[in-house]
């Protein structure tokens, strides 16, 4: 088991998003969180990656995670490769494993480009990019499709499916359908887990 | 872990001392026009008005120190990977040290030299900008982490900074009256105070920033 929350209950501000959440992530498996806007998939995930503490609950995590948030979190200023080598250096990610990354989503041409020059599919196709490189067995991905062409969304299962037959496993928020083979899906609004 | 952050921000830090240093150079030209060119007052004043002039330098970088790491997802980057926001805030308060302290250090040369201060008035002014620019630089990382997000978070930053950097002040423009070495002792006493104590304080203002 990777990953585990117990009891969770999410407050923002005045408002109650959920509470009593159960829900486990074993390795190789994956979870669809999903739910109409503002139900609070965004929150679930923060508290599942420890960014945000819950109301009530318990978190437990038997693994490293790497994290797809809705900000890219690279340095416009620097070239695409440099923002990535970054993190890469960070995460103990060798070079090779980073340009492995980028062949898989398609930018390694963009390496010499300047952050700021790229369009949103692009840089959301650079922060899968950390996620791949980053050797983390736990992927949490907040909308991870957002922004994406059809070939980048196959590129992105791709990778995912990749990821879990090495063991890893995927947690992903989406309102976008993402080519996850045999995942569960956790319907937030009900809050309980529905076996595909 | 922490330096490849420091390295991040310092090179950050410096392409952009420029703006402090220039602000500092102009600050210090503007004094004799609005004194007069007295040269015994300036000689006399000199010293604190060049502290003065760093003080409101040190306002400039602010905003940019932590809003745009919040707004880019790059301190939850570090919080998934386990930094404590304490390290975070060190290594910014490091990094924007190393961009901040030292250039303006230099500046302080033509900057005595425009006022008219002679050799021991420089050396204390070196020596007290040496001390008191570590502090400088972690209550500007402090106030930037509590005033992240904030509307008009510049203004605000000065209004909360200026008030904590007093004593810095006092004891760095101290320095320059008869036995100004204990004006620098205690301006060491504040400064180490300051330069500790500021990453707890940056670092709880980065963990509410999540919340």
């Amino acid at each position: 088991m990777m990953l585990a929350l117990r009891g969770v209950a999410c407050l923002r501000g005045p408002r109650l998003l959920f509470e009593g959440l159960d829900l486990t992530l074993d390795a190789g498996g994956a979870l669809v969180v999903a739910g109409e806007n503002g139900v609070g998939k965004s929150s679930l995930l923060r508290i599942a990656a420890g960014l945000l503490r819950p109301a009530a609950g318990t978190v437990e995590r038997s693994a490293s995670l790497a994290w797809l948030g809705e900000a890219t979190a690279l340095d416009g200023d620097r070239t695409v490769g440099a923002a990535l080598a970054f993190w890469a250096r960070l995460d103990g990610a060798s070079a090779a494993a980073l340009e492995r990354a980028m062949e898989t989503m398609g930018i390694a041409p963009l390496a010499e480009v300047p952050v700021r020059y790229l369009s949103t599919g692009q840089r959301r196709r650079a922060a899968i990019v950390r996620t791949i490189a980053a050797g983390a067995p736990l992927w949490l991905l907040d909308e991870p499709a957002n922004g994406l062409d059809r070939d980048g969304v196959a590129q992105l299962g791709e990778a995912m499916a990749a990821h879990r037959a090495a063991g890893g496993a995927v947690m992903a928020a989406t309102h976008l359908p993402l080519p996850l083979d045999g995942a569960a899906t956790f319907d937030l609004a009900r809050h309980r887990a529905v076996a595909a | 872990m922490i330096l490849p952050l420091i390295r991040r921000d310092a090179m950050r830090g410096l392409r952009a001392a420029g703006l402090p240093v220039v602000f500092f150079l102009i600050a210090a030209t503007l004094f004799p026009f609005a004194v007069g060119p007295d040269a015994r007052l300036l000689a006399k004043a000199g010293g604190g008005m060049l502290w003065l002039a760093a003080l409101l330098a040190a306002l400039l970088p602010i905003e940019r120190l932590v809003a745009p790491d919040a707004e880019a997802g790059i301190l939850d980057q570090f919080t998934v990977r386990g930094i404590a926001d304490e390290a975070v805030a060190a290594a910014k308060i490091a990094a924007h040290w190393l961009g901040f302290g030292p250039p303006l250090m230099l500046a302080a040369l033509p900057g005595a030299a425009l006022l008219g201060l002679d050799g021991a008035a420089l050396w204390r002014l070196e020596a007290g900008l040496a001390i008191g620019t570590p502090a400088l630089a972690a209550l500007g990382v402090t106030v930037a982490a509590l005033t992240v997000g904030l509307r008009g978070a510049g203004a605000l930053a000065g209004l909360v900074l200026l008030p904590l950097a007093v004593p810095l002040l006092i004891f760095g423009a101290g320095a320059f009256d008869a036995g100004g070495s204990g004006a620098l002792r205690l301006l060491a006493a504040t400064a180490l105070l300051l330069t500790f104590g500021a990453p707890f304080a940056a670092g709880a203002a980065l963990r509410t920033l999540r919340d």
